[in-house]
């Protein structure tokens, strides 16, 4: 891997160099008849440099900057019924690095935001348990916590590309998915104050939300690496994420992480509740279904090019960045291709590369203007390698709405626009 | 201020609630490691414990039949999910879809789909109607239940009641079509290393977004089929 990369590196810093002279060249050449910048010569129009600033008590708690006004969750009206039992989408191609800025992390919710006060929530243990158990958020606060990244991603990302490419762009065909610090209380600290009964086997979570969400949950996970957070990015969980207490079920489908949770039923065997029997079950061609899907498999997606964010500074040195995860581990190896996968590259890991977290990738090129046919694939270290979307059909037909992690495809135009489409 | 204000309000009352649940469990046992928490009592577990299995455990007492089900269905949920379930735009559809399971558009509903009646019970008690959860007695979910059973042809007496008694034994038609997940069903990297040079010899675009324009307020007409999950 490392050979190869270096290689390639050195290839780029090369041609990059050699281009930088030219371009700076021309650049000379042009010197004598382009006029002076005013940004630069003239003060009127930097204002900033001559008049004061907000003061510090402008702005208690800070904002984006006017200008990344459109950096937004979006939603598609169409999708759903009702905005209340809706979801939006993470902005992926506006975000570098691995950690979603919490205002951005995308929202699925069954029966609205539920706004509950500190003060005014409990969580209950019952069931199989040697003491039933009431805490309060005070309580929850005294059990020793844990700090760690996890990405969080519903089972239906991309889940509207099963039949062919639908949507243009990087924020809907995989904005499903966010990727925080949390902190947190081990679920199984919380489960050894109950003290598990020896026929114990599964937990039912359950939200205190209108739609009072449940799902069964193997004991086995629960007391491996779930968490009752409490903090995301370093504060508080926003109201949409579960606020004051979420369940945190690294590398599992999202719908699991029930939010706002109010209780723990302890018991030895599943619920087969609505959400893991209507929905998150995966229907196959021959009308069967799949149960307990839990795992989020590797994944991967360039979010730089994309439709949302098209190449603007034509041929040159060009960064090709994008995201790699998966719910079984780290990210091993990605693997870029510009030519449509007839040859692959290895890409460079960029910043932490956690378990069951979000990891960043990038690959710098020399783009020569020539239109391209731009794909990911990554590999976990479980092993398990990234698929391509055909051979995901083959296997599972086009019905199963869930667990599409098959390589996505942008084609970029020699303006360099992004286009969502599927290749041979 | 106290950092647990709920304590300071209601002190005195939860540690009697508390002392009450202890005097009545069987056997009550010692504090956990921490000694964090406080007793639940049985009222607030019953409150609060209202899920429902497959076997019939959480179910509640009661009863309820087709017609009365007919009604109240008519009158807390038909306009969303229809007279008959068929739901009305884009709400659920609650009945119909049988054998469609294999088609290109299957429709999926308790009648097609779901593999327990008892999450029709459970879900319907916790969750709808949609913005007034949990306002339904027992008896009106039983008869609603009864209700949908009809409506997806599992019975087909409209006399028939449903109640705690006899709910275990009706099952529903596609429960034995539901497997344990099988994954992995794609090559892992031992068995086939991914492909780095030459991998094909050439390739073709074979379809492109079908939609280009995914504002918000995008055409509705030219969407039908999608659904996020
Ligand atoms: C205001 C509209 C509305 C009303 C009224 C309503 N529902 Fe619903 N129903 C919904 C929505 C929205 C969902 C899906 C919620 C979600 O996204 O989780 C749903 C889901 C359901 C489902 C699950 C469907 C599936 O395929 O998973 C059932 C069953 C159901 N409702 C039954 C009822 C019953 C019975 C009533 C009357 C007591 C009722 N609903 C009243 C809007 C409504």
């Amino acid at each position: 891997m490392s050979e190869k990369t270096s290689a390639s590196r050195r290839a780029f810093l090369r041609t990059g160099l050699a281009g930088g002279l030219a371009a700076g060249g021309a650049a000379l050449a042009a010197g004598a008849a382009r006029a002076d910048d005013p940004l630069i010569t003239d003060l009127e129009a930097q204002p900033w440099t001559q008049y004061l600033g907000d003061g510090v008590d402008a702005a208690p708690y800070g904002l984006p900057s006017e200008h990344e006004a459109h950096v937004v969750r979006r939603n598609v009206a169409w999708l759903t019924a009702d905005p209340v039992s809706s979801v939006n989408f993470t902005p992926l191609h506006e975000l570098e690095g691995i950690i979603t800025p919490n205002g951005l992390c995308f929202e699925r919710h069954h029966g609205g935001v539920a706004q509950i006060a500190p003060s005014e929530w409990r969580l209950m243990i019952n069931g199989l348990v040697e003491r039933q158990l009431v805490f309060t958020l005070g309580d929850i606060m005294r059990f020793p916590r844990v700090t760690r990244a996890h990405f969080l991603e519903c089972a239906a990302n991309s889940g509207m590309e099963w039949r062919g490419a639908q949507l243009n762009g990087v924020q809907y065909t995989h904005g499903m998915i966010h990727n925080v610090m949390y902190t947190g209380v081990p679920l199984r600290h919380l489960l050894e104050e109950a003290g598990l009964k020896g026929s114990a086997q599964w937990l039912l979570p359950e939200g205190g939300d209108a739609a009072g969400m449940t799902r069964s949950l193997p004991l086995e996970k629960a007391l491996d690496d779930c968490l009752i957070a409490t903090h995301m990015n370093g504060e508080r969980l926003r109201p949409e994420q579960g606020y004051p207490a979420r369940l945190v079920v690294p590398g599992w489908e999202g719908n699991m992480w029930v939010k706002w949770i109010r209780r723990i039923e302890v018991g030895d065997r599943p619920w087969h509740h609505r959400e893991e029997t209507s929905k998150y079950t995966d229907l196959m061609a021959d009308g069967t279904a799949r149960r307990f899907t839990w795992e989020m498999d590797v994944k991967s997606v360039v979010t730089n090019p994309s439709p949302q964010a098209p190449i603007t500074h034509g041929h040159g040195p060009t960064v090709l960045s994008g995201i790699a995860w998966s719910g079984r581990g780290a990210i091993r190896e990605v693997h870029v291709t510009t030519d449509g996968g007839i040859n692959w590259h290895q890409a460079r890991i960029e910043g932490p590369s956690l378990d069951k977290s979000m990891h960043r990738f990038v690959y710098e090129f020399d783009w020569d203007g020539a239109p391209l046919l731009v794909q990911s694939r990554a590999v976990d270290s479980a092993g398990f390698v990234q698929p391509t979307k055909n051979a995901l059909r083959k296997v599972r037909g086009v019905n199963s709405i869930y667990h599409n992690n098959g390589i996505q495809t942008w084609a970029i135009s020699s303006e360099g626009e992004a286009e969502n489409v599927e290749i041979s | 201020m106290s950092r647990f204000p709920e304590r300071g309000r209601r002190a005195g009352a939860s540690r009697l609630l508390a002392a009450a649940a202890l005097a009545l469990a069987a056997a009550p046992a010692a504090a956990g490691p921490l000694g964090l928490g406080r007793a639940a009592t049985p009222a607030e577990v019953a409150a609060w414990d209202i899920d429902v299995r497959p076997d019939g455990t959480g179910l509640p007492e009661g009863a309820g039949d087709v017609l009365t089900g007919e009604e109240v269905f008519a009158e807390k949920c038909a306009y969303c999910h229809g007279d008959f379930g068929e739901g009305v735009d884009r709400w659920p559809v609650l009945a119909g879809g049988q054998g469609t399971l294999t088609d290109e558009r299957p429709v999926k509903t308790i009648g097609s789909y779901w593999p327990y009646l008892s999450t029709v019970f459970d879900y319907i008690n916790r969750a709808m109607p949609f913005g007034e959860a949990q306002s339904l007695s027992p008896d009106e979910v039983y008869a609603i239940t009864a209700y949908l059973l009809y409506m997806n042809d599992v019975v087909d007496d409209d006399g028939f009641v449903l109640s705690h008694e006899n709910f275990s034994e009706v099952r529903l038609p596609n429960e034995d079509n539901f497997r344990a997940d099988p994954r992995p069903d794609t090559p892992l990297a031992k068995a086939a290393p991914p492909c780095m040079t030459g991998c094909k010899d050439s390739v073709e675009i074979t379809a492109r977004a079908v939609i280009l324009d995914v504002t918000p307020d995008a055409d509705e007409d030219s969407t039908a089929g999608i659904s996020v999950d």
